[in-house]
């Protein structure tokens, strides 16, 4: 206790300038390595000769041009432009009539919101085991309808390779539909009601309400929900693996599927750090603009 | 709070410290006579099998640390080999397939069995084409367990008899018994819609139509001008016709449920590995009494092959490398080769063995195995990564799958499988 008072204060006051930086320093550079290190790493064993194990010759872009005369690739490529472009639209535009549906002041409208939101607590592997199961024409749907006495009804498109990747999209889209929907819930219940008045005052009929003064104001959830869902849809690995495992075949095949198969199976690191690479930059193209908007909407 | 803050420094550190420099841990581990096996024999008769190498090596005194990686057919188990290499701490031994063992080699990673395998006489007992993946230049650098073929057809045998089928001795006899069980309400071919499952089938076609030499040319030689050949589309159009006496809920199903269909007589044959047999065996069904086993019509002359094998890696511990020599010499040995076999469903990889202990199946199987390394049409089977490896492997599998999943034309499959292989050599 011999310290003068002023002294002791400086300390703290240093203290507590330098603690914050001092506790995250740690996951700081973790983060820096772990993440940013590694994005680093697979770029270069992107343009590596890597097969089994890491190889550190410098191959130019010849693992590049594999990748893109890959015959798989072109199909990952067309089942994530498919999948994510469904995925995208049906998710929101049904995201949307449910948040309107349930915003209309009905009853119970918290226990319909929790059984909306309910699929997004699963994991992908489970919506996908379920699925693969409902689906399976010898086990779910199509047996039962069959067992009913429905015997004309056919629902076999898991196990055909032309419709295969749109189960996925049904599936995914009754796992995120519920979270689009609070998500737009949240959206509407911060409109300004004076404004809707007005407009029912003036003898506006409802859809006008709603496609003109509504739904225009919704336009940074859209935004935030498109995010979400097109960097979900660009990551969609487990889903495909638990449900179709990328078949029938390598019907559903994609980017992340890809990567995994070339890694680990087949012994092509390079082309799967290529594809990795891609996809990354397929994501930061979405995000980084969306990220910036934001940053600075909030700065302003 | 500095001392959180150093916990929390910490933390971090140790496993990048345990990450970049784990030998210490290795030594500890394996310092008490103990071999670490990574494999991934983890079901029924493959459990067995290994359990009999581990039953040995306590003979000897030397203890056993199990390390199974179940799934993915081995790729996990292959994952997790790959990380404890890159991180310096190598298991004693470890179970590959195919090319891996040679890959393994060529990083220099492996102990020489040279010692093991010229006091066995290994040059003389193991075949050519078992030798071509268990040396690398010269050396032997992997111990082969046994020898698996997957050009067999398994048949439900109270079926073949109600119906009058008679073993097929010809494609034609066996398309038009296919046609028969179809006739009868019963799915002619029980198959399973995986990728290397495909494959396997697909080999088995393409050996009935082109004949050993053209197997040979257009699967291990990777010939483009075989495999976008007249043969080659002639055998997706064999392909084509034997996959409509497949039933229409096959993709996706694994093996065993398929060998199921035949087993519980919804269906007359499978095209499979003889790791099938043991699903009949585990059944309480008798090898030719209650269900056939024969060779796919036309392949008779040939043998299309796997084997497991075991890799040592090396290290510098001379107790280590003493109980590396001594797995070796089991696994060598024709007592232990017999006996594995007898409970992994295989036939030997040792040729100089008399197989009166065998199933019946097993006793065909191994005497066509050892005529067919004598006639030199003991062939690696491409869909088991035995004819080329990784990459072409499953580029392969990209072209059958999507073949058997769509309409595909078998010009045009024969074109893309020339140009998809390709693709994977460059």
């Amino acid at each position: 206790m011999s310290t003068p008072p002023s002294l002791r204060g400086g300390a703290r006051e240093r203290l507590q300038h330098w603690l914050p930086r001092l506790v995250l320093s740690p996951s700081f550079v973790l983060v820096l390595f772990f993440v940013y290190g590694f994005i680093l790493w697979t770029t270069y064993i992107s343009f590596s000769n890597s097969g089994m194990l890491p190889d550190y010759t410098w191959a130019g872009t010849r693992q590049w041009s594999r990748l893109w005369s890959s015959w798989t690739w072109g199909i990952a490529l067309h089942n994530i432009w498919v999948f994510g472009l469904l995925y995208i639209v049906t998710c929101t535009a049904l995201g949307l009539l449910l948040a309107i549906l349930l915003d209309q002041r009905i009853r119970a409208e918290g226990a319909l919101r929790t059984i909306y939101l309910y699929p997004m607590a699963l994991s992908f592997i489970v919506t996908g085991t379920a699925w693969q199961w409902f689906l399976n024409p010898g086990l779910g749907l199509e047996r039962t309808m069959h067992s009913l006495g429905w015997e004309s009804f056919s629902f076999n498109w898991l196990i055909d390779a032309n419709m295969a990747i749109y189960t996925v999209v049904i599936a995914a889209v009754w796992q995120a539909t519920g979270f689009i929907m609070a998500m737009f819930l949240a959206g509407l219940r911060g409109i300004d009601g004076e404004m809707i008045k007005a407009a029912q005052i003036d003898g506006a009929p409802t859809w006008k309400i709603y496609g003109r003064i509504i739904i225009p104001q919704l336009r940074p959830v859209f935004l935030s929900a498109i995010v979400v869902l097109a960097h979900l849809a660009i990551k969609s690995f487990d889903l495909i693996v638990a449900m179709t495992g990328g078949g029938p075949g390598n019907a559903t095949a994609v980017p992340a599927t890809f990567m995994y198969s070339y890694a680990f199976s087949r012994n092509e690191m390079g082309i799967a750090a290529a594809s990795a690479v891609f996809m990354l930059a397929v994501i930061a193209a979405l995000i980084i603009p969306y990220l910036y908007s934001e940053l600075r909407e909030s700065r302003s | 709070m500095t001392i959180m803050f150093n916990k929390c420094l910490m933390a971090g550190v140790i496993p990048l410290a345990i990450a970049l420099s784990s030998t210490a841990f290795a030594q500890e581990s394996t310092g008490k006579g103990e071999v670490e096996v990574l494999n991934w024999w983890t079901s029924g008769g493959e459990a067995k099998a290994l359990g009999a190498l581990k039953d040995q090596l306590a003979d000897d005194g030397i203890g056993w640390q199990n390390m199974p990686v179940a799934g993915g057919a081995g790729t996990n188990a292959m994952a997790v080999l790959r990380s404890r290499i890159t991180s310096n701490n190598p298991p004693t031994a470890a179970q590959v397939l195919g090319y891996d063992a040679q890959d393994w080699a060529d990083r220099d990673a492996l102990s020489s069995l040279d010692d093991v395998a010229s006091a066995g006489n290994w040059d003389e007992v193991f075949p050519q084409p078992i030798q071509h993946f268990a040396k690398s230049d010269g050396h032997w650098i992997a111990a082969p367990f046994e020898i698996h073929s997957t050009n067999w057809v398994w048949a439900n045998k109270s079926m073949m008899d109600e119906l009058g089928i008679q073993q097929p001795g010809s494609w034609e006899e066996f398309m038009a018994s296919m046609k028969k069980a179809q006739d009868a309400g019963h799915t002619g071919l029980a198959y399973g819609g995986q990728p290397w499952q495909d494959a396997t089938v697909f080999e088995n076609v393409v050996l009935a139509t082109g004949g050993a030499d053209f197997y040979r040319r257009a699967m291990i030689d990777l010939d483009p001008e075989a495999l976008d050949s007249d043969t080659m589309i002639r055998s997706f159009d064999r392909f084509r016709e034997l996959l409509q006496y497949k039933d229409d809920n096959s993709p996706g199903r694994d093996w065993n449920l398929a060998t199921a269909m035949v087993i519980n007589g919804d269906a007359l044959y499978q095209i499979m590995g003889d790791w099938a047999k043991g699903e009949f065996l585990n059944a309480g069904l008798e090898p030719e009494q209650d269900f056939m086993c024969f060779r796919t019509p036309g392949t008779q002359d040939a043998v299309t092959f796997n084997s497991d094998l075991m890799i040592m890696f090396k290290n510098d511990n001379d107790q280590q490398q003493a109980m590396q020599r001594t797995m070796a010499e089991i696994i060598g040995s024709p007592e232990f080769q017999m006996t594995f076999s007898q409970l992994k469903g295989s036939v030997p990889a040792r040729t100089d063995l008399l197989a009166d202990k065998l199933d019946a199946c097993a006793q065909r199987g191994y005497e066509q195995a050892k005529a067919a390394a004598e006639s030199d049409t003991l062939m690696g089977s491409m869909a088991h990564g035995y004819a080329a490896p990784a990459s072409v492997k499953n580029a392969v599998f990209d072209i059958v799958s999507s073949f058997v999943n769509s309409d595909m034309p078998s010009d045009v499959a024969a074109e893309q499988l020339a140009m998809v292989v390709q693709g994977a050599r460059s």
